[in-house]
């Protein structure tokens, strides 16, 4: 169900994405030069303070919304088989969030917004660059509504049956992002516009903590569940199996949704302004979460061990050799799942309410997002752009083994770029300098590990541009693909109610975000707080 | 309206259509383990910081108390000439350091403490959101504009440590640190002192 305006949406969205994580990753490499303070004439903390903020902004906004987007509509058409819902509004949405990241771009070029993705009032950045950041979420809205509309609009014309797993999961994706990014909204539209703007003086530097934290951790939700589907609904199939347990799947999308939400403040823990059994409460969340994270884990797992073991492979481990290594997605399940227990580790110090003190703010803290983000969810982004470009452009991928070559390459570099980072981590390397400036014998110790950095940012790099290649050459000059007809799906077997759609989930969440930030935020409006006002850099 | 409260008979009741429906998911055996091996991490997990956090106290820095940033230096606790090492120990034998966070440095810029006892930190910011982190040890905390930031910490070696900012602060925050000097007991200045710093 290939229609013109799909195929459109899907690759417009795209576009932006992977052009926006092309750049990104120039900037990437200048901050590891320019951190390295191997060549003296790149310091500068104007400029690095500059790219870090693009990079950031581009990698955790622009490239992860546009894709959820794209992916968004191609799934949603293809696993419930209805064009797209509204089209102009699909479009208008795109519309506005492209505005959006022009808006956003041009003061963070012009080193106007140097206040890192996270914000960090009471530093002020340029108005253009909050509004900017506004209505990229608020286009991207446009789409949640689109999901949910269909979803909706489906299971009317389909009542009691299963919601297809791809749909199923989407459109909890969308709930997710609505729920989350609520507070992100707040803290713009209330707090940092009218601030920025000048129509107040100051601004409650706690309150706009809280409310970011709000958006701060399930944020990483909205950008891994995409790469979850992957995970569940291709990867299976593409090793030549199918997935073992489709009921564990829906439970953990939906124990993602339901224990992602209430738990930012594991963000906040070395924050003076809100008390330990918050932070507590939040703790045990935090933890709660990473079950899903097991299961999911484990059902892809036992579904690569399934179809290993239909090719011949036995034993303990021979199923592992028996694998289809060389096609791209399974190679990328397997290298992003190896990240994805590197980096989960790393997460559960970092989650760990008293050992986080060790550990905060330092360069472990990158090191650890950059294994998860940039490791487990890029690599499944890269993997579904090889698997879709070809039906999306009707041509043939360029070069199957410079894809292959193209992920060892990105797996690589992350692990030799993220390894030195853990290290100076735990020597305490702080995570947000541009250049190590202290006259301390302690931090001498820190720069055998600097360099390294430098050849694992190189080398992914290079897997970058490999990839933006491959993925341009395929669109101008693979040869013409034959349709192939579409594959019948399997028979999807009854599901529970509360497993096959959201009411009773989106209920408890009310509770769960109530109990969780109710007093939280509220404080901020009973407690005599004292505003500071703004700073330039 | 008739409120029904729930009695033996209704928890039967829920429990066995719960059961029914369960038994429809047709979970298989090797998944249930693997959630009851998941679980029981987590278990672990949660029940190791539930015990330091009870049983040790060991807690976040979560002081919440506010401040009006702009006028720390007509305050009671965070004047000039009340900063640094606090001459009298707290009533618990703690001694108490006060550390103004202003761009680019941690005031006073050096500080001399004795090895092996509780510190108080008590710091607050004069304009934008700092960090402060002394590496390898478990010394850290923001300090956000607004708050004063409390935390506890003890040094069990003597040297000297940076006291590092580990949050952008503005384009000079690299150059954001002070000097802590952990001296041995017994060589503490500040017993002949009362609290003077070097």
């Amino acid at each position: 169900m290939n229609d013109a305006t799909t195929t459109r949406l899907t690759l417009f969205n795209f576009w932006v994405a992977f052009g926006a994580f092309g750049l990104a990753c120039f900037f990437g490499m200048y901050q590891v030069l320019e951190r390295s303070g191997l060549f003296a004439f790149l310091q500068s903390p104007a400029v690095y303070f500059a790219s870090v903020s693009t990079h950031g902004v581009l990698m955790a906004f622009v490239l992860t919304t546009f894709f959820i987007m794209g992916f968004g509509y191609y799934t949603a058409v293809h696993s419930l088989r209805q064009p797209v819902w509204n089209p102009r509004l699909a479009w208008t949405g795109y519309g506005v969030c492209v505005v959006g990241v022009v808006l956003a771009a041009v003061p963070l070029l012009l080193g106007k917004a140097s206040v890192l993705y996270t914000f960090y009032p009471p530093i002020q950045a340029n108005v253009f660059f909050y509004l900017g950041a506004t209505l990229l979420v608020v286009g991207s809205w446009f789409w949640c509504a689109i999901m949910l509309v269909m979803l909706a609009r489906w299971k009317k014309d389909h009542s009691g049956e299963t919601v297809p797993l791809p749909m199923f999961a989407t459109a909890a994706n969308a709930l997710l992002w609505l729920w989350t990014s609520v507070g992100v909204a707040l803290e713009s539209v209330f707090q940092l516009l009218p601030w920025a703007l000048g129509l107040t003086d100051t601004i409650d530097v706690g309150l706009a903590r809280t409310l970011f934290a709000w958006t701060l951790h399930p944020i990483v939700y909205f950008w891994l569940i995409p790469a979850y589907i992957a995970l569940y609904c291709y990867v299976p199939q593409a090793a030549g199996g199918k997935l073992f347990s489709e009921l564990l799947a829906r439970t953990a999308f939906v124990l993602i949704l339901v224990l992602g939400l209430p738990i930012g403040f594991h963000h906040l823990y070395m924050d003076p302004e809100q008390g330990a059994g918050w932070k507590f409460l939040h703790m045990v969340g935090t933890f709660a979460v990473a079950i899903p994270t097991l299961l999911t884990g484990f059902t892809v797992i036992a579904s690569l061990e399934m179809a290993g073991r239909r090719q011949g492979g036995a034993g303990l481990f021979g199923w592992i050799g028996a694998l289809p290594w060389k096609n791209p997605m399974v190679l990328a399940a397997i290298l992003s799942l190896l990240m994805l227990v590197l980096g989960g580790f790393g997460g559960i110090v970092n989650a760990s309410y008293a050992m986080n003190a060790m550990v905060h703010n330092t360069a472990w803290v990158p090191g650890h997002f950059h294994l998860i983000f940039a490791g487990t969810v890029v690599t499944m982004y890269l993997a579904v752009a090889y698997k879709l470009w070809p039906e999306l452009c009707g041509r043939k991928l360029y070069s199957g083994d410079l894809a292959l070559v193209q992920l060892w390459g990105w797996f690589i570099g992350m692990v030799v770029m993220t390894t030195p980072w853990h290290i100076l981590g735990l020597l305490g390397q702080p995570r947000r300098i541009s250049a190590v400036q202290y006259n301390s014998v302690l931090t001498l110790s820190w720069d055998p590990y600097e360099s390294l950095m430098v050849i694992g940012g190189f080398i992914l790099l290079i897997s970058a541009c490999q990839f933006v290649y491959i993925l341009y050459k395929t669109q101008t000059a693979g040869e013409k693909l034959e349709a192939e007809p579409a594959a019948a799906d399997d028979a999807v077997r009854p599901t529970p109610a509360w497993l096959n759609g959201f009411t009773l989930w989106n209920r408890v969440i009310l509770v769960l975000m109530v109990l969780s930030y109710g007093y939280p935020i509220l404080q901020f409006f009973v407690l005599k707080t004292y505003n500071p006002s703004a700073w330039g850099y | 309206m008739q409120i029904r409260f729930p009695d033996k008979k209704w928890f039967h009741e829920k429990l066995a259509g719960l059961g029914g429906e369960m038994s429809q998911l047709e979970i298989n055996e090797l998944e249930w383990k693997w959630l009851v091996v998941s679980l029981a991490m987590i278990g672990l997990f949660v029940g190791a910081i539930v015990v330091t956090a009870v049983s040790h106290g060991i807690h976040p820095p979560s002081h919440v108390e506010t401040i009006d940033s702009a006028s720390l230096h007509l305050s009671q606790e965070f004047a000039e000439d009340r900063l640094g090492v606090q001459p009298t120990p707290l009533a618990d034998g703690s001694l108490q350091v006060r550390l103004v966070a202003g761009r680019y440095g941690f005031y006073p810029r050096e500080i001399e403490v004795p090895a092996g006892r509780r510190i108080v930190f008590r710091m607050a910011s004069m304009d934008v959101l700092h960090g402060a982190h002394i590496p390898m040890t478990n010394m850290s905390t923001m300090i956000v504009p607004g708050y004063v930031s409390e935390v506890v910490s003890v040094f069990p070696k003597p040297g000297e440590y940076p006291m590092l900012c580990n949050e952008y602060c503005g384009l000079g925050h690299d150059h954001m640190w002070s000097k802590v000097t952990v001296v041995a007991q017994e060589n503490w200045r500040a017993h002949a002192t009362g609290g003077e710093q070097p």
